[in-house]
């Protein structure tokens, strides 16, 4: 058996074990599937290190081909050296000491929290795109978002009652219909997914084997 | 096996999911065996989300600037996997066609799972376009594990690479804002895709088009030349009109206040 074949069976066993799992429970089915997500566990770790070679070789390689602008072979080193500060105390000291914690807690946190506070203002352009309305589609969600966000402030209710009753009906009636028919889409979708890489008619993650 | 003895293998409350599940297989199967043995299949609607890949390369192409394609941030193993799993179906075509166009492609990985097969699909897709020697290892590259740690690499790399194509298909969250308004800034081409409910409208605000749901899944059959893959979007077609018939029965069931069809869902 070649390569890819074997690796189509393992990924059948493994699929068609595990998805049964959620419906069946039987002994032998339970410990299987369990020990098949340990396994999972594992390779997941394993392929952290494929993501620490990956980034090691396109920053190393950047810096020593001189690749890119002088801030972008910058960017790199600081990349590359951080990390392995962070593997070093990490490995030496443990990932609750103080040491790697004040990495953490000094570094990591507060660009995490930057980053994630920055959403606000990429909210904020991407609405005043969306509600230029262009045409009648970009109309009704102008309309039908400008009720909403009113219905949900405090100020709506003090302008008229109207505005949470509106609100709420939007939100129960056209906006759960909508969702419910897209998740029923979505589900149907990715069963079909899963059976074309199931019967191994999608292939292509599999490699040349 | 008794009838009490199968109830007792099956987990309560997932018999009739199990049941459906058994009949929509059997339907995709059916339908899939039919497309291959040359059958004649329905013709499907047009998904101009996935028809404006190709305008999106070329565009790139002939402005000499990159594709970046983000596969989502979810990994192969969760319960939003399958949405990763349809993204990488996806980027074996742009891959093809960014090999056919010679136009550079780039494609950020979260996580880290997903990094060899992504690796894979891009090689496959250099190798079946003909250009094996054009692809380049540091095609896909693998950002941070972390979210907005791997927000802001990504944000970074738009704004360094200047992409005049953006392609974000796969499970988001919170930061899919953040990519669009940042490939936005640049003059990117986006084309979205996601059926996280709670991201879908920021990608039909923010994005020139946008795959809903199911169109994500569809998608990777939809481009393919291969009629298996039509089969099985057709053969989901029917659980969709076998879904919109229980809804039918259960709304006038519910208004004659049944609930045997209630009962039947839950069991």
């Amino acid at each position: 058996m070649k390569g890819r074949e074997l690796a189509f069976v393992i990924c059948l066993f493994v699929g068609v074990t595990v998805g049964l799992s959620g419906y069946i429970s039987t002994p032998i089915i339970n410990s299987i599937s369990s020990e098949l997500l340990s396994w999972g566990v594992v390779l997941g770790a394993f392929a952290l290190t494929l993501g620490l070679l990956n980034s090691i070789r396109i920053h190393g390689g950047r810096i020593a081909r001189r690749h890119g602008t002088p801030g972008d072979r910058v960017f790199s080193a600081v990349l590359l050296g951080m990390m392995a500060i962070a593997t070093v105390v990490g490995l030496a000291k443990g990932t609750t000491s103080d040491q790697y914690q004040f990495i953490y807690k000094t570094f990591l946190t507060p660009l995490d929290g930057t980053i994630f506070a920055l959403i606000a203002f990429f909210i904020a352009s991407a609405a005043w795109r969306a509600f230029i309305a262009r045409n009648s589609d970009a109309a009704i969600l102008l309309v039908t978002a400008t009720i909403v966000m009113l219905g949900r402030a405090p100020i709506g209710e003090l302008i008229t009652r109207a505005l949470p009753e509106a609100t709420a009906w939007i939100m129960d009636i056209p906006n759960m219909a909508a969702q419910r028919g897209i998740i029923i889409g979505a589900a149907l979708g990715s069963i079909a997914l899963g059976l074309r890489i199931l019967l191994g008619i999608e292939r292509s993650y599999l490699g040349r084997g | 096996m008794s009838d009490k003895g199968v109830k007792r293998v099956l987990i309560a409350g997932s018999q009739f999911a199990f049941g459906v599940l058994i009949v929509l297989t059997f339907s995709i199967v059916y339908c899939i065996q039919i497309a291959r043995s040359g059958g004649k299949i329905p013709t499907f609607r047009r998904i101009p989300g996935i028809e404006a890949v190709p305008e999106a390369i070329g565009r790139a192409a002939e402005m000499g600037r990159p594709v970046m394609y983000n596969p989502g941030i979810a990994g192969l193993t969760t319960d939003t996997a399958a949405q990763t799993y349809a993204a990488l179906e996806v980027l074996a075509y742009v891959g093809q066609l960014c090999a056919k166009y010679d136009t550079e492609l780039i494609v950020t990985i979260r996580n880290a799972e997903v990094l060899p097969v992504a690796e894979e699909v891009v090689m496959n897709a250099y190798v079946a376009a003909g250009k094996a020697d054009q692809y380049s290892p540091d095609s896909v590259r693998y950002i941070s594990p972390f979210q907005f740690g791997y927000v802001s690499g990504v944000l970074g790399m738009i704004e360094r690479e200047k992409p005049a194509a953006y392609l974000l298909l796969g499970a988001f969250w919170s930061e899919s804002p953040s990519y669009i308004e940042a490939a936005n800034g640049v003059g990117a081409l986006q084309i979205g895709g996601t059926a996280n409910l709670h991201q879908i409208q920021f990608l039909v605000a923010g994005c020139d088009y946008t795959l809903i749901g199911e169109e994500l899944f569809a998608a990777g059959a939809y481009v393919a030349d291969n009629r298996a893959k039509l089969g099985s979007i057709w053969g989901q077609d029917i659980g969709k009109i076998v879904a919109v018939l229980l809804i039918v029965v259960g709304s006038i069931s519910a208004w004659l206040k049944s609930d045997w069809l209630t009962k039947l869902v839950s069991k």
